[in-house]
């Protein structure tokens, strides 16, 4: 179990998640403050930041007082002098996702959060340029969210038909 | 009859086809504080230092300026990396990154196979180095499965993780080599790559994407005689290292493109979340083998390779002393070999071996189950992070216990360091900017995903 850091704000809860390091669910106010805190209590780096669409999976482990919604973001944070990890997921909300943004915590997050936009549309408050970044711009539609489609070719056994 | 005009005889259809709109680098007067800063390479936000980017170069007009693409198709950006840069005369003064071009939506792909499946999906990420993409979706699975991996397959898995990152190293070697007009080094590097994937075309049947280690254990035990194989490679790849050495390192074209270009600080590195080879050249020991040890690497011995100045020249030094301590690391798995299983015995995760199944019943619906349903792996949520040539290559995977994973996210090096594009180019030459791409050694593969 990894202490609070001791300026984390009021209403975070940590927990010990299911065959993981420990993670903390802020809620969408103290995503930005908790980030901070951590920044200050030693954990130099936001590894990585990514999105999940819990659409069809909305019967998942979330601890007691966080409502769990369709979208979650989830931060990487690692501590090089401690040799810690944290994790920390922040339910983005239903339909209108939109959590705050870490740039101006850790600068590093910039390109996993404008890719966490254009796979789920999940928008960042405070992101310098949140346009697209895998997808062209004028793609339609976030690709990783679960009600997105996916595209295939159907396999042919036998031979075409003939054009007659 | 307006659809019969051939696109090219529309320039403004044209343009909106070839344009990634609002992902390319546009007017100075246009672009917002946050995002100039950005494009400048004023990255750093500790405490104590803020920084206006307006007021960088505010003389300059837009007008005085020139954007020119580099890429994608440039052969120097190591595939389909493509830069917008303000220049100057032949000085960068912004840097934008446009990636995207060989995106194929492997993440989703990996929503839709089972997890036997996941690990050919994530050996083509990062195709310079497919074990370690592998090995890190593995321990990841494994982690959330509970199983007890046997102690062959673990030193299997490090060996061979080793081996590819002596070849990844080697091809880093060869296309910097390239980069800076050295046509022999790119060649020797290639050659001697080759040793290292004949021996992995020996072991798992195939040279690039090995589909090796898989959850469980590795595909296959390692062939006769696989130890004069590998003391035969880490002689000559050793050797020749020294012969590397003796072309490049103290060539003076070659150190007056590397030595002092492109330097950065361990801050601006840590801010900016840079691993691997780009951290270590700063001089952060910072080695998830060393700091977070996973496999065996605690019962091993190396050096962790730091630089000082974080120049490219650093960086160089850097990846080919790494190969000779991996080659340390090979000679010591080679002695220290255990016998025993090369993958888990747990019938639910392990196929059966052929013979079981036409003999047992239970070895039947086992092979059977596990070939067209897959495992199932408990509900849960995990992250797992190894070394990867490149920095800490990650594993996130939400599991909701069936067959397949629910989402899996891949924490690729390369995306992340191509964030220092614009620190590491501002105020050098176009012909520097050359040497900066290659020192970052990006797989765009992995980049994409």
């Amino acid at each position: 179990m990894i202490p609070l850091p001791p300026l984390a704000p009021p209403g975070v809860l940590v927990e010990e998640a299911l065959a993981c390091d420990a993670a903390f669910f802020p809620t969408r106010e103290h995503y930005a403050d908790l980030a901070a805190a951590l920044r200050a209590d030693g954990f130099e780096m936001c590894v990585d930041v990514c999105g999940v669409d819990y659409l069809e999976h909305a019967d998942r482990y979330v601890p007691e007082g966080i409502t769990p919604t369709r979208f979650e973001v989830v931060a990487n944070f690692l501590s090089l002098s401690r040799r810690l990890r944290v994790r920390v997921r922040v339910q983005a909300g239903n339909d209108a996702p939109r959590v705050d943004s870490l740039f101006h915590v850790y600068p590093g997050t910039e390109a996993p959060e404008r890719e966490t936009f254009d796979m789920f549309g999940i928008l960042f408050d405070g992101h310098p340029d949140l346009t697209r970044i895998l997808m062209p711009e004028e793609w339609e539609g976030h690709p990783l969210r679960k009600d997105y489609g996916v595209g295939h070719v159907p396999i042919q056994f036998k031979e075409a038909p003939g054009p007659r | 009859m307006s659809d019969d005009i051939r696109v090219a005889n529309r320039p403004e259809r044209l343009t909106v086809e070839t344009s990634e709109g609002a992902q390319e680098l546009i007017r100075r007067v246009d672009t917002g504080t946050d995002q100039l800063g950005r494009e400048v390479g004023a990255v750093l936000r500790l405490d104590g230092v803020s920084l206006d980017p307006r007021q960088v170069d505010y003389e300059r007009r837009d007008d005085e300026t020139m954007i020119i693409n580099m890429g994608p198709a440039h052969p120097s950006t190591h595939g389909v990396l493509r830069l917008m840069l303000e220049l100057d005369g032949e000085f960068v003064l912004r840097t934008k990154v446009v990636i995207g071009y060989l995106h194929t939506g492997m993440e989703k792909t990996g929503e839709n196979l089972s997890y036997v499946q996941g690990a050919t999906n994530v050996t083509r990420m990062d195709y310079l180095s497919p074990v370690i993409n592998e090995l890190s979706y593995s321990l990841t699975v494994e982690k959330l499965l509970g199983v007890e991996v046997p102690a062959r397959a673990t030193w299997i898995r490090m060996m061979m993780s080793e081996l590819n990152r002596v070849s990844s190293h080697l091809v880093w070697m060869a296309t910097n080599g390239m980069d800076l007009g050295s046509t022999s080094m790119m060649i020797y590097g290639l050659r001697e790559r080759e040793l290292i994937l004949a021996f992995f075309e020996k072991t798992a049947g195939l040279r690039l994407n090995l589909n090796y280690v898989r959850p469980g254990g590795v595909a296959a035990d390692l062939p006769d005689g696989w130890e004069d194989d590998v003391e035969v490679i880490c002689n000559t790849i050793e050797e020749r290292s020294y012969e590397y050495d003796q072309l490049l390192t103290g060539q003076p074209i070659f150190r007056n493109r590397l030595v002092g270009v492109g330097a950065i600080t361990a801050e601006e590195a840590l801010a900016l979340s840079l691993t691997g080879p780009l951290l270590r050249s700063t001089g952060v020991a910072w080695d998830l083998r060393r700091s977070m040890p996973y496999l065996a690497y605690d019962q091993v011995d190396f050096d962790v390779i730091v630089g000082t100045y974080g120049d490219n020249f650093d960086r160089y030094a850097l990846r080919l002393n790494e190969i000779r301590e991996s080659i340390r690391i090979i000679r010591q798995c080679v002695q220290k070999m255990p016998a025993g299983d090369y993958r888990s015995q747990d019938p639910k995760v392990t196929p059966p071996p052929r013979a079981r199944i036409g003999e047992s019943m239970e070895a039947l619906i086992h092979h059977f189950k596990l070939f067209t349903e897959g495992f199932h792996v408990p509900a849960g949520e995990v992250y797992s992070a190894v070394e990867s040539p490149r920095g800490e290559i990650g594993c996130y995977l939400v599991a909701d216990g069936g067959p397949r994973p629910y989402r899996i996210h891949v924490r690729a090096p390369s995306f992340t360091n191509l964030q220092a594009m614009p620190l590491l180019m501002r105020g050098a030459s176009v012909s520097d900017a050359i040497t900066m791409i290659s020192t970052v050694d990006p797989v765009l593969g992995e980049v994409d995903r």
